[in-house]
């Protein structure tokens, strides 16, 4: 209607139109351009596998051959529900899952407030590349370099040893798991830490010093409180990690040590028993879901 | 939008899922005939189309003879490495087949791969070699079925006894060393489902009032009796072993000092100077035999069996043999393994009569239907999830 009347005047010659004008008339071309190969990855890729992981859960497979049996049911949710080796595997990896968050929690907080808010700015940038050393190397070599140390005749033995202590034995052992992935995912847990001790005021912790606060008084009401949403944030990294993990477990394990992540792999990969793998995967989805619930409610996605 | 899009895609996955749906419904009838029993195997090997594409076990398709074969027949080999018989069944099952000519699967994927339609019969006629072949493993169970070869046999190996010297000075001459609660903590075994055939086969011989006779067709009855023998044996286990590698740190390390394994390992650790030994113990032994089998849409069947042929040959088997540390199936292997390392026949037991190859149960898939045509038997799926319970 008013185009004509506002417009720039057009191009002589009736030839094809300059793309700038097209998004000038049309404002909300560009924004559709420019969202949907994004936002059609985010959905083909990201969503429909999350979806086919749901409805391939309600299937089973043909016992001899493994093929895929495309009827509905609920047979494997009530497998896992039932049989009991099911419910240890996956209170073991949620335990677990805990324990290594709160041991990370524990160990980064003082590490990344002396980063944050006592270190000079050259002790803090040597710091922060020890920090992210370890995530140059390949998983792989510093979950074995943990082997080379934990087991019968590694380092750790060796040490205790020389020193007149009896050998710790705890190669291939739930302890050796929660001490690897301690390892592992600390730098998940000094970091978004990190970033939210430093993001508190110094005012605040001045005016609490001048109301009388002590040193640790001042820790407990007003930077741990401002803190919190850090380490949470960093408590989704830990935990899901180890939640999702199996490798770990293969390698560090003993005899007791499968993850719901083991089962997943053995069902695809041994079994080729893929619905029942799915209908596994769901767990971890949901007690994600749960925590991420909870920890949206403690602040953790500002701290991000 | 958020919620459309959601929709969108459910309804699309849904869509996706009836149209596969209709392709494959299976059926459970009593004696199973193959899909592909009936197609006719090439009578005549034609000129090599120029390409072969190959799924094997990690060293199967090495350099050292698969130059020569290229340079000979003029047919490009592409291997891919698979890490398990399953991912091999997977491979094969995935994307229709048609990208696949042939691959080297072990007696427990044999069976899943020729009910499935995956792999089709081959003529034996046409492979050279063949009448070398030692008799078991020209018609070995788990690729032979009523008179048709699905493939072509091509090595084999035992899993044997292996054992720390030191601390067994006396050779332990039975299994049950590895169920025995003396020897809590040194025990190691197999991380894999297939490890309760080799409880089985104990329990043949030490519980023969089970009436176990062959390890892989378990009634539920024998199957509890397995899983139960296998559920103690946890107690002495430090770990399970995934890998051979892993099993020979174990052992170097001093956190295993006996358990089943693979000749491999034996012969890794003692080249490592480990004092360890390795016996086929009395009850005999559970073991694994290789087959070259050929996909049912093979791009290029005539490349196919020039491989078959080639790999058959007394040459290549004594190489690959010494190359992967298991025994050719080709009995005139035997000389080229000792021109290539003085001793290897007899390590490998190559030289074995076929007496010998009687005491080993090799790895078939277990089936729900037994020998004697019931369908009492436990199916492999029980066997795999039975594992995951034995494991905790």
């Amino acid at each position: 209607m008013a185009v004509k009347a506002v417009g720039r005047p057009r191009p002589k010659g009736g030839g094809a139109v300059p793309f700038a004008a097209v998004f000038w008339r049309l404002p909300w071309l560009r924004s559709v351009l420019l969202l949907t190969p994004p936002l059609a990855w985010f959905v083909v890729i990201y969503f429909a596998s999350l979806v086919l992981l749901l409805v391939t859960a309600f299937w089973t497979t043909d016992p001899f051959t493994t093929q895929i049996v495309q009827v509905w049911n609920t047979t494997n949710f009530e497998r896992i529900l039932n049989e009991p080796v099911y419910h240890d595997i996956v209170g073991r990896t949620v335990l677990l899952a805990a324990l290594v968050t709160l041991t990370d929690a524990v160990l980064a907080f003082p590490f990344a407030y002396y980063m944050a808010r006592v270190a000079s700015r050259r002790v803090q940038t040597l710091l922060f590349a020890a920090v992210l050393l370890p995530l140059w190397a390949s998983y792989l070599a510093r979950v074995y370099a943990w082997i080379l140390i934990l087991n019968h005749s590694g380092l750790l033995n060796w040490s205790l040893q020389s020193i007149g202590l009896p050998p710790a034995n705890i190669g291939y052992t739930n302890v050796a798991m929660w001490v690897v992935f301690s390892y592992i995912w600390l730098p998940f847990m000094i970091i978004p830490t990190y970033a939210a001790l430093e993001r508190v005021p110094e005012s605040l912790v001045e005016a609490s010093a001048d109301l009388g606060a002590r040193r640790w008084r001042t820790i407990r009401d007003i930077v741990l409180p401002l803190a919190l949403p850090g380490v949470v944030a960093g408590s989704i990294f830990t935990f899901s990690l180890t939640l999702g993990d199996y490798i770990t477990p293969v390698l560090v394990g003993g005899a007791g040590s499968t993850f719901i992540g083991n089962v997943v792999f053995s069902n695809i990969g041994i079994a080729n028993n893929i619905p029942f793998a799915a209908a596994l995967s769901t767990i971890p989805v949901a007690i994600m879901a749960v925590y991420l619930f909870i920890a949206q409610r403690l602040g953790a996605f500002e701290a991000l | 939008m958020k919620f459309g899009a959601v929709v969108a895609v459910a309804l699309v996955t849904g869509l996706l899922a009836t149209a596969c749906g209709s392709s494959n419904t299976s059926t459970g009838s009593k004696h199973r005939v193959p899909p592909t029993a009936s197609m006719k195997p090439l009578d005549k090997v034609g000129a090599g189309e120029g390409l072969l594409n190959l799924i094997a076990w990690e060293g199967y398709v090495d350099d050292s003879w698969k130059k020569s074969f290229e340079q000979t027949t003029g047919c490009q080999v592409h291997a891919q490495y698979a890490g398990s018989s399953d991912e091999m069944v997977s491979l094969m099952q995935s994307g229709g087949g048609g990208q696949w000519d042939m691959v080297s699967a072990s007696g427990d994927a044999d069976l899943r791969l020729i009910y499935g339609g995956d792999v089709k019969p081959m003529n034996e006629k046409l492979i050279t070699d063949w009448p070398n072949f030692q008799t078991y493993f020209k018609n070995p169970q788990y690729n032979t079925i009523d008179g048709i070869h699905y493939g072509i046999s091509l090595q084999w190996g035992p899993n044997v006894l292996l054992y720390n010297t030191n601390k067994f000075k006396i050779p332990p001459t039975s299994w049950s060393a590895v169920y025995d609660n003396s020897n809590k903590g040194l025990v190691t075994a197999y991380d894999y489902p297939i490890t309760i055939a080799d409880a089985a086969l104990y329990l043949s011989k030490s519980q023969p009032s089970l009436g176990i006779k062959d390890p892989y067709e378990l009634t539920k009855k024998q199957f509890d009796a397995t899983v139960a023998l296998l559920m103690q044996q946890r107690q002495l286990i430090k770990k399970y072993w995934p890998s051979a590698s892993e099993e020979i740190s174990m052992f170097q390390n001093g956190d295993a000092f006996i358990g089943a394994a693979w000749p491999y390992q034996t012969i890794q650790l003692k080249a490592a100077g480990a004092p360890v030994a390795d016996t086929i113990p009395s009850e005999g032994a559970t073991g694994w035999g290789d087959t070259w089998m050929l996909a049912t849409k093979a791009p290029h069947p005539n490349c196919a069996y020039l491989w078959t042929q080639y790999v058959s040959t007394a040459k290549v088997q004594a190489e690959q043999a010494l190359f992967f540390g298991e025994t050719p199936v080709n009995t005139k292997a035997c000389g080229e393994m000792e021109a290539l390392q003085a001793g290897s026949c007899a390590q490998y037991h190559a030289s074995e009569p076929g007496s010998y190859i009687d005491t080993i149960h090799f790895w078939k898939t277990p089936e729900t239907t037994c020998a004697d045509g019931s369908e009492n038997c436990i199916p492999y799926d029980q066997w795999v999830s039975a594992w995951t319970t034995i494991k905790g």
